[in-house]
């Protein structure tokens, strides 16, 4: 067993050592410009100069990927509940989820600017929302008709109310399926999110510091960024994968 | 009727099912297909009844029908005098399924109370059930424990205390052991006895083998298929139910009921070795 998580944790990390080995080797031996791709051991120490920058820079776009997954996941929930409750709001709310899912959601990003004003970064907020709502209403909505046929008996044979059922029997029965939502939708406010501040608003984010880097052609700090904007995605990723487990340890069928 | 405790005498005369002229049609894309015709059948109170036949006889439609999970075409069913509505909203009858059915995110605790949670008893009373009830089916050791960290038989014992947990007059069983090895199976039927025995209800019980029927039941029903219909209701002569013990099962007269229900089963078809969908076992 301990050889094989070993092997598990050791075989990715192996491969990834020698593959920025190979990296250096190339930029090195091959005389590649930084403006094509710095070496790794520029990106690394560029990073390692500047920690507080770009951790600041990362929060602040963390945190606005954060308030748009919470916000769209919470009107994800409510619109997959009612539309699960009602055939109506189903019906309704079917081409308006069909019509956004088509929608580049960033594409909105000039547009909002211009709505809330360039200081302000509820533009931001808003498309992480927006990008995170889809997921997370159609994965809970397809987990709240997963309710199998035996419960569904049961919540009848003891009379329970449409409230009753759903609490007790149809949201939990969705969780597994939520947190998958969740889980995608995490990573798509952190793109969203950061994205979004290619198209303007405040000179602030992990975005803004890329393109800021390059346009002063500082390749290997623009690429630390972007190292940093990927450790931003994995924190957002992990902390889900973290909670979807959580949330889903004792669903064998019983 | 108002307000009796459960377990209490109910009035003379009054069936704890009563089902009149039934039938049962269900429409499809192909056609409509007849599921029951011209059901009639009385079960008293504290009465065990096993309904019995091959696949498609409708012996699972007739038990939804008089739980209230479908309604007939035609014909009447009551429950202690009320329709099966009323019965159903009233909380008559306990139910439990071929599958456990419990709620995999709860304990098994909590699965139990469960039915008095929605019918809003207080915590208090909950906890007190629920540990009696989880005495009663033999798993005190496991109210803490998970669903899928139970056996199949656990489970199913699970789901028999939460048909119990209100104390229902009426319990109705879907072939609750049919996914059951044979001898979890017998366990469970000798458990059952005794838990019937113990709170006093009335049971339907719905299964295709022809001993666990015999084993549990003062009458058989036994029903033909396409399209579903009684064909012969069979006293067992076997004693009270609650009396009845494991070594019953070694006994001629088991044998003899076991015989006649073989027969009735087979019926007109003469002497064709099984009938499909049955257990002879």
């Amino acid at each position: 067993m301990r050889g094989a998580a070993v092997r598990t944790v050791g075989a990715p990390i192996l491969l990834g050592i020698v593959a920025l080995a190979l990296w250096q080797l190339a930029v090195v031996a091959l005389d590649v410009k930084p403006f094509v791709v710095p070496s790794p051991l520029a990106i690394g120490t560029a990073f390692g100069s500047t920690p507080d920058t770009i951790l600041r820079a990362a929060l602040l776009t963390g945190a606005n990927a954060l308030v748009g997954l919470l916000v769209g996941t919470v009107v994800g929930i409510l619109f997959a509940v009612l539309a699960a409750l009602s055939r109506v709001i189903d019906e309704i709310t079917a081409p308006i989820v069909a019509g956004l899912a088509v929608v580049p959601i960033v594409a909105l990003a000039p547009v909002f600017y211009t709505m809330f004003g360039a200081n302000a970064q509820t533009a931001r907020q808003l498309i992480a929302a927006l990008a995170v709502f889809i997921p997370v209403f159609v994965n809970t909505l397809r987990g709240l008709r997963q309710v199998r046929p035996v419960h569904r008996d049961l919540m009848r044979a003891y009379a329970a109310s449409p409230w009753q059922a759903t609490r007790t029997v149809t949201l939990p029965g969705a969780l597994p399926y939520l947190f998958t939502g969740f889980r995608i939708a995490s990573s798509l406010a952190v793109i969203s999110a950061l994205v979004a501040e290619y198209f303007g608003g405040p000179i602030d984010g992990i975005g803004r510091a890329i393109t800021t880097a390059v346009a002063s052609s500082n390749y290997a700090l623009a690429w630390a960024y972007v190292l940093g904007s990927i450790l931003l995605g994995l924190v957002f990723y992990c902390a889900t994968l973290a909670l979807e487990i959580l949330a889903t340890r004792h669903r064998r069928r019983a | 009727m108002t307000e009796v405790p459960t377990t209490g005498p109910v009035p003379i005369g009054v069936p704890a099912v009563e089902v009149r002229g039934v039938d049962k049609t269900f429409s499809s894309k192909n056609g409509t297909v007849t599921a029951l015709e011209g059901i009639d059948l009385a079960v008293a109170p504290g009465e065990f009844v096993s309904l019995i036949g091959p696949s498609g006889c409708g012996k699972s439609t007739l038990l939804r029908l008089i739980a209230d999970l479908e309604a007939p075409s035609t014909g009447s069913v009551t429950v202690f005098g009320k329709t099966a509505r009323q019965a159903r909203i009233d909380q008559e009858y306990g139910i439990a399924f071929q599958q456990a059915g419990l709620l995999p995110w709860r304990t098994v605790r909590a699965n139990i109370e469960l039915p008095l949670e929605l019918h809003g008893a207080s915590r208090a009373e909950r906890t007190a059930r629920a540990t009696e009830l989880l005495e009663l089916v033999g798993l005190s050791d496991f109210g803490g424990s998970y669903p899928d960290q139970l056996s199949g038989g656990m489970q199913q014992r699970v789901a028999i205390a939460r048909a119990l947990a209100e104390r229902p007059r009426l319990l109705l069983m879907d072939e609750p052991f049919g996914a059951l090895d044979e001898m979890t199976r017998e366990r469970m039927q000798t458990e059952l006895v005794r838990i019937c025995g113990e709170t006093g209800a009335a049971v339907v019980f719905v299964t295709h083998s022809i001993p666990e029927a015999v084993f549990l039941s003062n009458r058989v029903v036994v029903m033909s298929p396409r399209p579903g219909r009684i064909r012969e209701v069979l006293a067992v002569d076997l004693g009270r139910a609650a009396d009845r013990r494991d070594d019953l099962r070694e006994d001629e007269h088991f044998f003899a009921n076991v015989s006649a229900v073989r027969e009735l089963l087979h019926g007109d078809q003469g002497a064709r070795p099984a009938v499909r969908g049955v257990e002879n076992r």
